[in-house]
């Protein structure tokens, strides 16, 4: 499907407005056994917590009523849960039994024809996702980055942060990990994608992937096996790569002696073993993370899919309580993790007097990869 | 042939008339579909005065004159389909007044979108013209004479609309001043509260006269901009969208757009609004009142706002925006051509529906773009297709599309923009007689010889 | 022809004709004439009309062709993919009109005169090395750098005083230099740029041997144009050398604290060649060298670095002279432009601009109110 074809120079954004000839579709998936996913009722049963739905943020129910409601669910029965999840993905989490319910209320909501986001909404997404043939490969090795079709790490991916494993990298929708139809109430078309995704991997026969995207991470780690979707590959988070190579690079590392807050995406939650590194990475590059209230479990997605599905004041109010959590504790920097929360709220951020920043930009500062701001 | 040669270089210098095949060859054509037509003579005048003696001169020798600005119409307007004396006039491309508290400014006849624009941020960052997408070399005299639109003509009209004077040469020779300007130095009426005259010059393509001093209302300008997009699959919203959106009077310019690539806009409908503030208090104050105006198409699911990637903003928030350029080449071939009539915004659906069928039938690449005007009272549908000059068949197709859409045009009661000169026969053909009457009545005595832009706006 | 399949793709939308913010026209040929033809838009549907034989080729044909300055205003601000490829289109027509020889005699005459003597101005070979009499620079054997001169500055009077100025700051900061003298022979990118490809090669090829044969792997030039030819079109001929512009050097000499400097209070604004800023990128030494200098007040002119406006010598013209005088002609613009920030001076960094302003402000009648230094010359005047 996708040969290997060297470095393809060309930088030109796919992203602009104009026409192009007009693209068929081509379905090109091979016959496979419909990917299902791992869910046990029994589990529910038997939870001693109820904790997905009781340390669930956006709906107030006790231990016994959030294990009736998840059964519930599991039958393909109404359930308040419905109405009221917000697609954070945080009980995927909070669910220590290694359940799925997210995945569980996703399926349920697409069989019932619950739509989450604007239909138009989700159509661009699913459009967005389609692969184009327009990748780009590098110099494939056995370990390769993944830059998902996220055009921002086009440029990220220099320098001695990454000197080691470039130019081994790919980009474009053939490698895209789907993970965001979850959002859209739309596991038909992980299912349809993701093996399809995996067979490009494996076509490369590369033996470990870098995600650069922590959604690639929590989709390769996470939800893919959920499905039984067979990975074909190691996937390393790129949080690991970053703090193996920092100490390597431990002599070039001039401590920053900034205070930072972090911003903790909706796709950690599928990681949420990596979401540690962050502290560690902080506190070799000499950085404080900020305590804060809204942290760790305890964290608030940016808002940029609350504002797609629920409007104005959902998303702003969601917003204005995690900024202020960050102004309250003195960070001087917001340090993301995924572009998409970049993009949501980096002006925001610094329109309140904060830096927004992406932490492997942060890493390259500390190394001298990249200017410290004037003052 | 020299007679007429040696006239025009008395007036405006040897160095400024041209009969050689290359200047005929290149002013005998323009970038879209229509056939060319050489003139006989160009010549470049740089001053009213000039511009009169042309006219007298091609009144005496009963030859045609077509005053031209970048020649960018796309449908023609400029070709001199009966020869005779091109008059280029972006020599005449001077600034000479901007009035801050009127907020007006005054330009000559072949003065720039692009210089008045960048005039005013460099000298009055305060206040803005209403500046279409075309290129920048677009002149705003042309713009006005054929009705053209621009970033403010969703809050004040067609940027026409927005002329407060203009300076003119009449067919018949005379200099005459329209509006508040006839009476003294200051142009800050087009007409009212007198009879508007400005009716007799603006909407005719030089028919009646060649346009040498234009002054155009001026708004204020912010300091700070932003767009959001509103996506939607029911082309029947669409209409009522706008009507919310308008409703609000919070937004600047409204562009409604669906095209079939790149994929992120594939299958659905963009509104895309712009606003402007001068705090970000005034900004976000905006943007939560649309939003908030159509909070029940979210809530219905039927649309949302999507997430603008951020290599695409400023793109979109460019002024001109360069990439309606570049929709010339996405057929490799240089070329693309729209028509954009000016119809009610309920047309929306039916309008679409028209333009898919047709690139579907004449497999052509295309984009529908709408742009609101004037709080909704209408809008321009452009339905554009991109095609290659090379490409012989392909020009062909497009010919045959666009004409369908002239006649669907006249069924869903649209009004021609900037017409092809078979529009304007059609037009003619389907107007109340006596518009008509009185339009031939106003031509024959603004220009009694016939000789200015002929072809247009006459019957065959 | 070469080019001749994205020929038809030109929109004539007329961005390739202004400045980056549309403030003015800032094609050279366009400002002076006036006529569409004369803009890039233009001359891409007239070649393209001459290739379909829709046109002949005429005395105006091969005006509109060789006046172009191939200054890159256009490059730098089509708004469509191919742009990079614009001046090239219009090098590869008048190729063809070269190769049909049918071009105009002042363009004939200056391809013969590098044919017949290897320099533009028709003078012995001997004579070419005389400018150096009285400086201290010595034959090029195995120093650093060779210090390539080019024709104008080893011939023209104006670029025989830039070529001893930049020499003496060599010679001052102590680098390590040589030059050719009587054995250099002219670069050939104006005879490139006119559409003698053949005669370049040729040209080219003897340098190359030349170069090569004396070990030569750094170059200095005098002249952008020459940098521009041993930069850009040498290497796929196998001609390979690091290739510096003076300013470059004269800079990092600076940075290096081997210059060192006098108060020189004095207004200057620059002007930035088409061919050390658009065609190769190179903005910031010279305005570092100015700025370095104490008491100089540096001035920018409106349009400058991308933006910069052609004095009209590129593209041959300064030897055809093709685009020709008049009160719109482009040097005259751009002393007008100069004399607008105030300033004393217009400071240039090419031979070729030094002349054509030179003769903008005698055209003008500035003689008095404003002169044209060159980079290195003002450096002189400074120098502790």
């Amino acid at each position: 499907m996708c040969k290997p074809i060297g470095l393809i120079l060309d930088t030109r954004q796919y992203l602009h407005i104009g026409l192009m000839q007009k693209i068929s579709y081509l379905d090109t998936r091979k016959e496979n056994i419909m990917p299902t996913l791992q869910f046990d009722e029994k589990l529910c049963e038997t939870c001693p917590t109820g904790a997905c739905l009781v340390k669930c943020k956006y709906i107030d129910l006790d231990k016994e009523q959030a294990k009736a409601e998840m059964i519930k669910i599991s039958r393909g029965e109404d359930s308040v849960v419905f109405d009221a999840c917000v697609t954070c993905y945080a009980c995927e989490e909070y669910c220590k039994r290694g359940n799925h319910p997210f995945y569980l209320i996703t399926e349920r909501r697409e069989e019932k024809g619950l739509l989450t986001a604007p239909r138009a909404i989700t159509r661009q997404w699913i459009n967005i996702g389609e692969p184009q043939g327009r990748y780009k490969l590098g110099k494939i090795g056995k370990k390769v980055l993944s830059l998902g079709f996220v055009p921002e790490f086009l440029d990220m991916v220099s320098g001695k942060l990454f000197e080691d494993i470039m130019p081994s990298f790919v980009f474009g929708q053939e490698f895209f990990c789907n993970v965001v139809y979850i959002h859209f109430a739309n596991t038909s078309i992980v299912k349809q994608r993701l093996p399809m995704i995996m067979e490009n991997f494996r076509e490369l026969g590369v033996d470990e992937v870098v995600c650069l995207h922590d959604e690639c991470y929590g989709s390769f780690s996470h939800l893919a096996p959920a499905y039984g979707i067979e990975v074909p590959f190691r996937p390393i988070h790129y949080f690991d790569f970053l703090y193996e190579r920092l100490q390597q690079l431990n002599d070039q590392i001039k401590p920053l002696n900034i205070k930072v807050a972090y911003q903790r995406p909706c796709s950690s939650r599928l990681s949420s073993n990596k979401h540690n590194r962050v502290k560690q990475i902080m506190e070799l590059i000499g950085a404080e993370l900020v305590e804060r209230e809204y942290q760790d479990e305890n964290a608030l997605c940016c808002g940029g899919i609350y504002a797609m599905l629920y409007g104005y004041d959902f998303a702003n109010d969601v917003q204005e309580k995690n900024i202020n959590d960050m102004l309250k504790n003195g960070a001087q920097y917001c340090v993301f993790n995924c572009p998409a929360c970049q993009n949501t709220l980096g002006e925001k951020v610094a329109k309140r007097g904060i830096r927004p920043i992406h932490i492997i930009d942060l890493c390259k500062m500390a190394i001298g990869d990249k200017p410290l701001p004037e003052d | 042939m020299k007679n007429i040669t040696h006239s025009l270089a008395e007036i405006v210098g040897p160095e400024y008339v041209s009969t050689a095949a290359e200047d005929r060859y290149f002013y005998g054509r323009e970038p879209g579909l229509m056939p060319p037509h050489a003139p006989d003579y160009i010549v470049l005048p740089k001053s009213t005065d000039e511009v009169q003696q042309i006219v007298a001169l091609a009144n005496r020798e009963n030859i045609p004159v077509v005053p031209m600005g970048a020649g960018l119409s796309l449908t023609g307007l400029v070709i001199p389909l009966k020869g005779g004396i091109v008059v280029d006039m972006k020599r005449m491309n001077r600034i000479l007044e901007v009035n801050e508290i009127a907020r007006y400014a005054l330009v000559e006849g072949g003065t720039s979108q692009g210089a008045l624009k960048s005039y005013l941020e460099k000298h009055h960052p305060r206040l803005r013209h209403s500046i279409p997408d075309a290129p920048p070399t677009a002149t705003i005299a042309a713009n006005v004479s054929i009705h053209g639109q621009g970033r403010l003509t969703q809050q004040y009209g067609f940027n026409s609309d927005l002329v407060s004077g203009l300076e003119v040469v009449t067919g018949a020779g005379d200099i005459c001043r329209i509006g508040s300007c006839a009476f003294s130095g200051n142009w800050f009426s087009k007409g009212a509260p007198l009879p508007d005259l400005s009716g007799l010059f603006l909407g005719w393509f030089g028919a009646t006269g060649i346009v040498t001093k234009v002054a155009v209302k001026l708004y204020p300008r912010k300091k700070l901009r932003d767009v959001e997009i509103f996506v939607t699959d029911r082309t029947d919203l669409v209409p009522e969208i706008v009507y919310e959106i308008t409703h609000t009077e919070m937004a600047e310019d409204i562009l409604v757009f669906s095209q079939p690539k790149p994929m992120i806009f594939k299958d659905n409908h963009h509104v895309s609004f712009y606003i402007t503030g001068d705090t970000d208090e005034e900004l976000e104050f905006k943007r939560k009142m649309i939003w908030h105006a159509l909070d029940r198409y979210i809530k219905s699911k039927d649309g949302g706002f999507m997430g603008i990637p951020p290599i695409m903003k400023p793109v979109l928030l460019e002024s001109p925006q360069r990439s309606a350029s570049r929709l010339a080449d996405v057929k490799k071939g240089g070329g693309f051509e729209y028509s954009g009539p000016i119809v009610m915004i309920e047309k929306y659906p039916e309008c679409v529906q028209k333009l898919q069928d047709l690139a579907s039938k004449y497999d052509l690449a295309y984009s529908g773009m709408v742009r609101v005007i004037d709080c909704g009272h209408a809008a321009m549908f452009a339905f554009a297709f991109a095609f290659n000059r090379a490409d012989k068949n392909m020009i062909e197709r497009t010919r045959k599309a666009l004409e369908e859409v002239s006649h669907f045009v006249l069924d869903i009661g649209g009004l021609y923009w900037k017409p092809t000169v078979d529009e304007q026969r059609l037009a003619i053909r389907n107007m109340d007689p006596n518009t008509w009457k009185l339009m031939e009545m106003i031509k024959a005595n603004l220009d009694p010889q016939g000789i200015m832009n002929p072809g247009n706006w006459e019957v065959d | 022809m070469q080019y001749q399949e994205i020929i038809h793709r030109c929109f004539r939308c007329g961005y390739c004709k202004f400045t980056s913010d549309y403030t003015d026209f800032n094609c050279p040929t366009y400002r002076k004439f006036r006529f569409e033809t004369f803009s890039p838009g233009g001359r891409m549907w007239l070649i393209r009309a001459w290739l379909n034989n829709e046109i002949e080729n005429s005395e105006r044909f091969q005006e509109i062709l060789f006046s172009c300055a191939t200054c890159a205003n256009c490059v730098e601000h089509c708004v469509f993919t191919f742009r990079d490829d614009l001046v090239n289109i219009f090098i590869a027509a008048r190729e063809e009109l070269v190769n049909n020889g049918i071009i105009p005699p002042s363009v004939r005459d200056y391809l013969k005169n590098i044919s017949i003597s290897g320099n533009a101005y028709k003078q012995p070979a001997e004579e070419r090395g005389k400018w150096a009499q009285g400086t201290a620079a010595r034959p090029y054997d195995g120093q650093e750098y060779l210090f390539y001169i080019g024709d104008v500055g080893s011939y023209d009077e104006r670029g025989k005083k830039i070529a001893k100025a930049v020499t003496n700051v060599f010679v001052k900061a102590g680098l390590s230099f040589g030059i050719l003298a009587d054995k250099e022979l002219c670069d050939g990118n104006e005879v490139k740029t006119l559409g003698e490809a053949g005669l370049f090669q040729s040209l080219a090829k003897q340098n190359i041997s030349l170069f090569k044969g004396l070990g030569v792997q750094k170059i200095i030039t005098l002249d952008p144009h020459a940098m521009n030819a041993f930069k850009k079109f040498y290497p796929q001929l196998g001609g390979i050398f690091e290739v510096f512009h003076y300013s470059e050097l004269i800079a990092q000499l600076i940075h290096s604290g081997a210059l060192r400097f006098n108060e020189y209070s004095i207004k200057v604004t620059y002007h930035d060649p088409c061919y050390l800023g658009r065609h190769n990128g190179q903005y910031e030494a010279p305005r570092t060298i100015l700025k370095a200098i104490p008491g100089l007040e540096f001035i920018e002119m409106d349009q400058h670095g991308e933006n910069a406006f052609c004095c009209g010598g590129g593209g041959g013209n300064f030897f055809t002279d093709i685009l020709g005088g008049g009160s719109e002609a482009p040097n005259r613009i751009r002393i007008r432009q100069a004399l607008q920030t105030g300033a004393e001076a217009v400071a240039v960094a090419c031979p070729q601009c030094a002349k054509m302003l030179d003769d903008g402000i005698k055209a003008e009648q500035l003689e008095g109110k404003l002169q044209v230094l060159d980079v290195a010359e003002i450096v002189v005047s400074a120098l502790a």
